[in-house]
């Protein structure tokens, strides 16, 4: 499946598209298929985001997971600091990544 | 310290304002992102992995107890509660808003500090020794002289879009404390024959891709000749550089394929044009600008003796100070580097707690390191102990300096949208695996440096021991190199063999140092043993 990240413009914070809108959680992505370089052009057009890109992924029980480390780190924090992840709280999140 | 004149300040204030202007018309769609990146880019701001990331310029690493607390300060209200010192001495914060990056900005300019030229691809913030001023090797301060080049390459018209990013490094001393061979530029002050004040110029040096130690083009250049012979190798290297291959840009390449002897010839030529456009300063500009940096007033008849009845004090003592060039004082280094910690970070409580006890023990100076220390350059002998004290409470007392466990490591894929794999798990795991302090003395000096990709922000290609952290099919893999120094026995370190994933790389690491151990004669580092003994059975001994 492919899907769509990029950054908020203001915050810079790490964000995913959901269809609707942009959302911290990569769980809450959809698959853009052939169409997230359109939706990324929108989207950017309009500064709800900022450098999107379409990325692979693959669907698990608990949502998308991106096939490459980068996004995968991208979408929980810095794998060295777990108290700031999106999800701190979650404690398999660094079996997640790697 | 130099301070501020009010042309500094009027050109840092306007840019504040300025880039204030930028970014309401970015957030504002009055600018695209393709307008906007070279103008924060400037500016010092990135868009990294999580969010913009702000590059703070730390000028040949020297903070005042005021500058180090605002860098505190910004990490509690604008960041997440710490900044991360870099390995050319300046800091990087991970989680800046854009919208607040204009008042980060204007609170470093308060404090006479900014964020102009710490990207882009022009003449980047100048380094130097981090001991200068307090050394006693160095023939004299070279900070006065990093501060003429910061002037003159600050906003300098001609050299804004080199061909590429552009480092310059300076020391005084004949040891080697700032890697001055692995920079585009690196400077050592000396005296000729004559007994004249001057610098060998090395040129071409750098790490990256095409790793390469910088040759001698000059080996005297008369002090009054500095700028305008800085001039002429910008501009050969402007004219000549390449701009077609972005991996070919940097003016290592131009020196490796002209020949360095060449590349001196045509800096020569340009120099006696150069030289006619009056752009040295008079002896009267240097000699303002070296007043600001007069040695602090050091008391005299102090005692040398240090009470080192409290071990764990006398071992810190061992490892972390450094001689100082006053009796009775010492050069005092603080290690970033708490065994299982993140190589460089700081949090805002122990960045202003040392800035605190910069301005108690240290006549209010501090220094960042290009090992992603922090150093308080004039601690008197008496206070050492209370100084330890306070740093042991706050983590910061770690007596690792030099030591296996203080590890260079950039950001890596934790942080960096360039790296390839993590370093600073890699850093982590090797500093718990030789966590017992008795066995890193005595292992002895070994630089261990963690590069998460091969642009070398780790310096892996200047470490004893390097390690590069590769993207194989989507997997991290780290490649071992051995034999690398950034010191003036200045070598690139050369890949072992294979890659290793996260853990076998730690396994390898620990089977080169049993080598080491093993073959070392009395005296001997692990990169004199290697050196001595070459690859052989340090590959022997990791691959079996």
């Amino acid at each position: 499946m492919k899907i769509l990240t990029g950054n908020d413009l203001e915050t810079g914070d790490v964000v995913w598209w959901t269809g609707e809108f942009w959302s911290r959680h990569v769980e809450e992505s959809i698959d853009v298929a052939d169409g997230g370089d359109a939706i990324a052009a929108r989207e950017e057009g309009a500064r709800r985001v900022n450098a999107p890109y379409v990325i692979d992924a693959e669907q698990t029980d608990v949502g998308p997971r991106p096939l490459h480390i980068k996004d995968r780190i991208r979408a929980i924090g810095p794998t060295v600091r777990p108290d700031l992840a999106v999800r701190p709280v979650d404690a398999a999140a660094g079996n997640w990544v790697i | 310290m130099y301070k501020y004149d009010e042309y500094d300040q009027t050109i840092v204030d306007s840019r504040v304002a300025e880039f204030r202007d930028q970014v309401a018309r970015r957030i504002a769609g009055e600018i695209t992102e393709d307008q906007f990146k070279p103008l924060r880019l400037m500016n010092g701001l990135y868009l990294q992995l999580h969010a913009y990331m702000l590059r703070v310029a730390v000028p040949y690493g020297t903070l005042s107890g005021k500058q180090m607390r605002t860098l505190g300060h910004i990490a509690r209200k604008y960041d997440r509660g710490y900044g991360h010192f870099t390995t050319r001495q300046n800091i990087q914060y991970n989680w800046i808003k854009l919208e607040e990056a204009p008042d980060i900005l204007a609170e470093l300019a308060a404090v006479e500090m900014h964020a102009i030229q710490t990207s882009g691809n022009c003449i980047r913030n100048i380094s130097s020794d981090q001991y200068a001023g307090a050394a006693a090797d160095e023939i004299e301060d070279p900070r006065p002289w990093a501060e003429l080049l910061r002037q003159w390459s600050s906003f300098h018209p001609e050299f804004s879009y080199l061909p590429r990013k552009f480092k310059i490094a300076v020391i005084a001393s004949d040891e080697d404390r700032a890697a001055i061979q692995l920079h585009d530029i690196g400077l050592q002050i000396r005296h000729n024959d004559a007994g004249e004040l001057g610098f060998r110029v090395y040129v071409g040096g750098g790490m990256g891709r095409t790793p390469m130690i910088a040759p001698v083009i000059r080996d005297f250049l008369p002090a009054a000749d500095f700028v305008s012979y800085m001039e002429a190798c910008l501009r050969v290297y402007n004219r000549y550089g390449r701009r077609d291959n972005i991996y070919k840009a940097r003016i290592k390449i131009l020196v490796h394929e002209i020949g360095a002897a060449e590349y001196a010839r045509q800096v020569e030529e340009e120099w006696a044009h150069v030289k006619t456009l009056g752009l040295d300063p008079p002896p009267g500009e240097f000699e303002r600008i070296a007043a600001h940096f007069a040695p602090p007033a050091f008391e005299t008849g102090l005692s040398d003796e240090i009470d080192r009845s409290d071990p764990d004090f006398a071992l810190w003592l061992d490892s972390n100070t450094h001689a100082h060039k006053q009796p009775g004082y010492a050069i005092a280094v603080i290690s970033l580097k708490p065994i299982g910690g993140i190589p460089g970070d700081a949090s805002a409580e122990q960045i202003e707690l040392m800035a605190d006890l910069a301005e108690r023990y240290s006549f209010d100076e501090l220094r960042v390191t290009h090992a992603q220390n922090i150093v308080l350059p004039h601690v008197k002998k008496a206070d050492l102990y209370a100084l330890w004290k306070a740093l042991d409470d706050a983590g910061l007392g770690t007596a690792n300096l030099d030591l296996i466990s203080d590890i260079i490591a950039c950001p890596g894929l934790d942080y960096c949208s360039l790296a390839n794999a993590r370093s600073i798990p890699i850093a982590q795991k090797i500093a718990k695996r030789f966590e017992n302090m008795d066995r890193q003395r005595d292992l002895g000096e070994l630089k261990l440096k963690i590069s998460g990709c091969i642009n070398a922000c780790g310096h892996h290609h200047a470490g004893h021991i390097g390690i590069l952290g590769v993207d194989r099919k989507g997997e991290e893999n780290y490649q071992l190199l051995f034999g690398g120094s950034g010191a003036e026995d200045a070598s690139l370190a050369k890949i072992a063999g294979p890659g290793f994933n996260e853990d076998g790389i730690v396994d390898a690491v620990e089977k080169a140092v049993e080598t080491y151990r093993t073959l070392r004669e009395d005296g001997e580092r692990f990169v004199d043993t290697y050196r001595r003994v070459g690859m052989q059975p340090f590959k022997e001994a990791i691959y079996g």
